[in-house]
């Protein structure tokens, strides 16, 4: 006897409404072996990570913060996963994003500028991203490079020109030599939604962001040319759609996506350009973009989920003081889960008879 | 309906609020924020020994909470207020990339008690503490002078803060007032936290003919090559003896503890205020590890540094300071090199023949 | 000790736990499968080779610890993304974040503590002859151990019949399914062949290169490893090439540093990236429209159909 998997005729919509839920009641019951062993309760964990952080406006508002780069670059990353394209270097183009947009700030401190610095920096900042994925994105299309080490290989790169930048040129002239620009002035900021907390207008525009690549993805021609060339690149090319210029497109969008969220995070949460600013961004879109399945919507709901789970697992930290490590295993785990029983939707568990060796 | 559905959630509220804020109210909540994990053997490991000794000697009059691995960018900020909002009522922001984050949560929290390490931003209720490690990198420099035979010290950095920068010169000035014609070999890694990049600093360094080292990283990575090699070297941040026991000759001990102690001790009798705490081995923030592995004179020497410098007899930045170009360094603080110009140090002293890094 | 012979080794040292890990990825991607927790398997590696070191007292166990620990981690890739059609670079990202934390639980208890490194082969004469002996013959078992590895890889892709199997696996788990091969079974084998090497590269650096263990050691050597396997172009002899070439360039930047060249630390940390990139372009260009040679199914889930 074994168990195998068996491709169901359509895809089972009671199971995807049901997977989330099957999927954090797995994580409890394995968690739940977890903190009884270090001896904390249970029910309390599943309540301060899912529950506590959606009860209170502060956190909520944190949640979306957390998730809107996230989101943000996840969406970009999508075209790529769905042309078949590895762009696995967002977090680069992220950083490069950060840099060009701080580069208005920067020059424009203190002297008084307009109001225009702020979208000219936004303008920045996606331009920043797309130049820096230019550069896997011609490697592979002039001479065949593979993208996966090369937009992999600038990250460092681009992190590295962003310590040199904050220690030696840009560094704030005014401060005690620390690696941090001035702070920005106010026309160089994204502004924040309400008086109280860090809801950005960077959030609305990741919203806008999601329904526009929806509708971009499911109504036109592009959007179809992207799934064509992934899935199919013969017929794609015998449709006359170019595969080299999708490459360049979607890691142009997608760096420009990176960059517009890096420019955000500097300009609104941060608020001056120093090492640091991310906390792996990039890598962790990477996830969100795989678990929303590619889809804008679905990308929407896993970014505000795993918002949810570090936002959580601070919760978790300062009430039940639980080591960080714990709240990774926890989310490590409940990835698994939902990845797997994601699966579930698409395929049934089957126990079958072993079958008889193949002659 | 709507009506019942709301009752049950502020019964769960309420059953969450009593679960979760049952500690009595005469403790004092404290919480601290860290940049590394606390088993990094380095900066954050030692706030956490501190930490420690709080709860020892204070019991139960206190709680604490510590954060760890917490980004200095858009993540800080939150870790911060979510402190602030559980209740806590002091809050040790341990790194320099907290300084904005903790000024603006301090603002909006203006009843609570916060401290910032390495910074220079104050408030009403946001006091700032540091070390004056520099004393202890010139003690370092000084024996590092009369142990090498070859004249060559190596030094690894991690990034070319002023702290950093800082220590470099004090244990140029050291090593100077014993050898007048030392160098010093600089290797940049650009991380606090790579071992096997350190240990391959190290050994770079030792390949080249340095023979003694020192760092400005995280983990005894470097002790060890020196350990293998034969030559000497110096800890970081606490006690490394027991990775180098014919190698080390001494460390630089990050003493957070008594003032953490202090500090909440003063929280609770309510006489806590917000100052600016840059205390050094007189007030025993800096300690120095036993002076181990060299003859008697030249640990009766260190001895003899230590002392002075306690008694206020010896300041490593005594002007007139050189600098790199030859040129005496403006001496803004009378006698001494003023706080300011060791906090945010940007120049080489005369005598490091390395470009100085980053701009000035 | 001359100063060329004490670079070489260094180089050789510091190249060696990425050549470990990505010679198993390599075997694992020519099966057809892209797991990218490579990072997480080598800090379980590192974790639990340094508690098996610590608590036995010998670095072979250690080693053998690491071993396990990396392929218990792949194991449950595997489950994930073979049995249950999982998609591979979601699961092996949540890998690599599940075996950060659990590398810091485990080890939490081990930090701060210290184990005596692995021994260096010392064979009288040989180890003495002038500028190669040290390099040949003095040097610890990892390094023998990963170049040994490689050839075995390289004979057992291109010479053996199984090796042909794994490659026609990765090329097309559908015509290797018609032909009858268990597909799922030879890449749950892979899987956990390049989760045992990722384990024993975890290993070697608390074992053998730094004896201690602290939290995050790995510091990203594991992505690089995934790199080196598409710098390869999956191919086992290019692979010691390009992680002896990213290792050198680690290690001549630290020496360029030292001799006070006064170029910005920040494009010397960088050079190993940019000369990997720049390499790669070159081949690849040499190589011309040919273009990427990787396995065709790389990646792709592969349910039987029954």
């Amino acid at each position: 006897m074994q168990l195998v998997l068996e491709k169901r005729a359509e895809r089972s919509t009671f199971i995807a409404l049901a997977s989330p839920v099957l999927a954090i009641a797995l994580t409890l019951v394995t968690m739940s072996i977890f903190f009884l062993m270090l001896g904390k309760n249970p029910v309390t964990a599943l309540y301060v990570y899912f529950i506590e952080p959606l009860t209170d406006s502060y956190t909520l508002m944190e949640i979306a913060v957390k998730a809107s780069p996230l989101i943000m670059i996840a969406i970009g990353l999508s075209l790529c996963y769905l042309a078949n394209v590895w762009n696995i270097g967002a977090e680069g183009q992220f950083l490069m994003g950060a840099v060009c947009g701080s580069y208005l700030a920067v020059v424009t401190n203190g002297t008084g500028a307009g109001p225009w610095v702020l979208p000219a920096m936004l303008v920045m900042g996606a331009f920043g991203g797309t130049l820096w994925a230019m550069i896997p994105a011609l490697c592979k299309t002039r001479f065949g490079a593979n993208e996966i080490l090369t937009s992999l290989m600038l990250v460092y790169v681009a992190d590295l020109i962003l310590d040199y930048l904050v220690r030696g040129p840009w560094r704030d002239p005014k401060g005690p030599n620390f690696p941090t620009t001035a702070s920005f002035d106010p026309v160089a900021t994204v502004p924040t939604l309400m008086e109280f907390g860090r809801l950005h207008a960077g959030v609305l525009l990741t919203a806008l962001l999601v329904v526009v690549a929806a509708i971009m993805l499911s109504r036109t021609i592009k959007g179809f040319e992207i799934r064509v060339v992934g899935a199919a690149p013969r017929a794609a090319r015998f449709a006359g759609f170019s595969s080299e210029k999708l490459v360049i497109f979607t890691f142009a969008v997608s760096g420009a996506l990176a960059g517009l969220a890096g420019i955000i995070e500097v300009a609104g949460p941060v608020g001056v350009l120093q090492p640091g600013i991310s906390p792996g961004y990039g890598f962790t879109a990477i996830i969100v973009a795989f678990l929303g399945r590619l889809n804008p919507v679905g990308i929407l709901v896993a970014g505000l989920f795993l918002a949810l789970t570090f936002i959580g697992g601070e919760g978790a930290q300062i009430s039940m003081k639980v080591p960080l490590d714990l709240t990774k295993v926890f989310q490590g785990i409940l990835l698994f889960y939902v990845l797997a029983c994601d699966s579930l939707i698409l395929y049934r568990i089957r126990l079958v008879a072993a079958k008889p060796k193949a002659a | 309906m709507k009506k019942l559905l709301m009752t049950a959630a502020a019964a769960a509220l309420t059953l969450a609020a009593t679960a979760f804020n049952a500690t009595a109210a005469d403790k004092l909540k404290v919480g601290f924020i860290y940049l590394g994990p606390v088993g990094d053997l380095g900066w954050t490991y030692m706030h956490e020994v501190a930490r420690q000794m709080m709860v020892k000697e204070l019991g139960d009059k206190v709680e604490t909470t510590y954060l760890e691995n917490v980004n200095e960018g858009p993540d800080s900020e939150r870790s911060i207020v979510q402190l602030a909002r559980t209740g806590h009522d002091l809050i040790f922001t341990t790194s320099f990339g907290y300084m904005d984050p903790t000024v603006k949560v301090a603002k909006q929290f203006p009843k609570l008690k916060f401290e910032h390490a390495t910074g220079y931003k104050r408030a009403e209720n946001l006091g700032t503490y540091s070390g004056r490690f520099y004393e202890g990198r010139y003690i370092q420099g000084v024996i590092a002078g009369k142990m090498s035979k070859t004249g060559t010290l190596g030094y690894i950095g991690s990034f070319p803060i002023p702290e950093v920068i800082s220590g470099i010169n004090a244990t140029i000035l050291g090593a100077q007032s014993v050898n007048p014609n030392i160098k010093v070999k600089i290797i940049w890694v650009n991380t606090w936290f790579d071992p096997g990049k350190e240990a391959d600093a190290a050994k770079a360094l030792a390949d080249q003919g340095v023979d003694v080292l020192m760092q400005h990283t995280d983990s005894p990575a470097a002790m060890q090559v020196a350990a293998q090699r034969g030559i000497y070297a110096f800890g970081q941040d606490s006690d490394m003896i027991k990775f180098g026991p014919k190698t080390q000759l001494t460390s630089i001990i990050n003493n957070w503890g008594p003032y953490y102690v202090k500090q909440a001790k003063a929280a609770l009798a309510g006489t806590w205020k917000a100052e600016d705490t840059w205390d050094g081995l007189k007030e025993k923030m800096v300690l120095m590890a036993p002076y181990t592995n060299m003859p008697d004179d030249v640990k009766a020497l260190a001895e003899k540094t230590e002392a002075a410098i306690v008694a206020g007899e010896l300041h490593p930045f005594k002007c007139p300071v050189i600098g790199q170009d030859g040129k005496e360094v403006e001496c803004k603080g009378g006698k001494n090199l003023d706080p300011g110009q060791i906090l945010g140090m940007n120049f080489y002293v005369k005598g490091i023949d390395d470009k100085f890094p980053g701009g000035k | 000790m001359g100063l060329v012979e004490a670079i070489v080794i260094s180089i050789i040292a510091a190249s060696t736990p990425l050549l470990l890990a990505a010679a198993g990825e390599l075997i694992v991607e020519r099966a057809g499968v892209l797991n990218l927790g490579v990072e997480g398997m080598m800090i379980m590696g590192a974790a639990c080779g340094f508690a098996g070191a610590y608590l036995t007292g010998s670095t072979f166990v250690g080693a053998l610890f690491g071993v396990a620990a990396g392929m218990a981690l792949s194991f449950v890739f595997a489950v994930l993304t073979l049995g249950l059609a999982v998609n591979q670079v979601a699961a092996g990202l949540a890998l690599t974040i599940l075996g950060i934390g659990l590398s810091g639980l485990i080890g939490a208890g081990f930090v701060g503590e210290k184990i005596v490194p692995a021994p260096q082969l010392s064979i009288p004469v040989l180890t003495g002859i002038p500028f190669i002996g040290r390099i040949l013959f003095g040097q610890n078992a990892f390094i023998y151990f990963s170049i040994a590895l490689v050839i075995g890889i390289w004979w057992f892709l291109y010479r053996t019949r199984a090796g042909l199997i794994l490659r026609a696996v990765g090329d097309s788990h559908t015509s290797a399914h018609a032909l009858g091969y268990p597909v799922l079974k030879i890449r749950l084998l892979a899987v956990l062949f390049g989760g045992g090497c990722a384990g024993l590269a975890g290993a070697f650096l608390p074992l053998a290169y730094t004896p201690f263990f602290i939290p995050g050691m790995t510091a990203g050597r594991g992505w690089i490893a995934l790199a080196l396997v598409v710098f390869s172009s999956w191919l086992p002899g290019r692979l010691v090439a390009g992680a002896y070439l990213f290792g050198a360039v680690s290690i001549l930047q630290l020496h360029a540093q030292a001799f006070g060249l006064g170029i910005p630390s920040q494009l010397m940390t960088a050079l190993p990236y940019l000369a990997t990139v720049m390499v790669l372009v070159i081949i690849s260009r040499a190589r011309g429209a040919a273009g990427s040679v990787a396995p065709a199914s790389l990646g792709t889930v592969f349910v039987p159909d029954r």
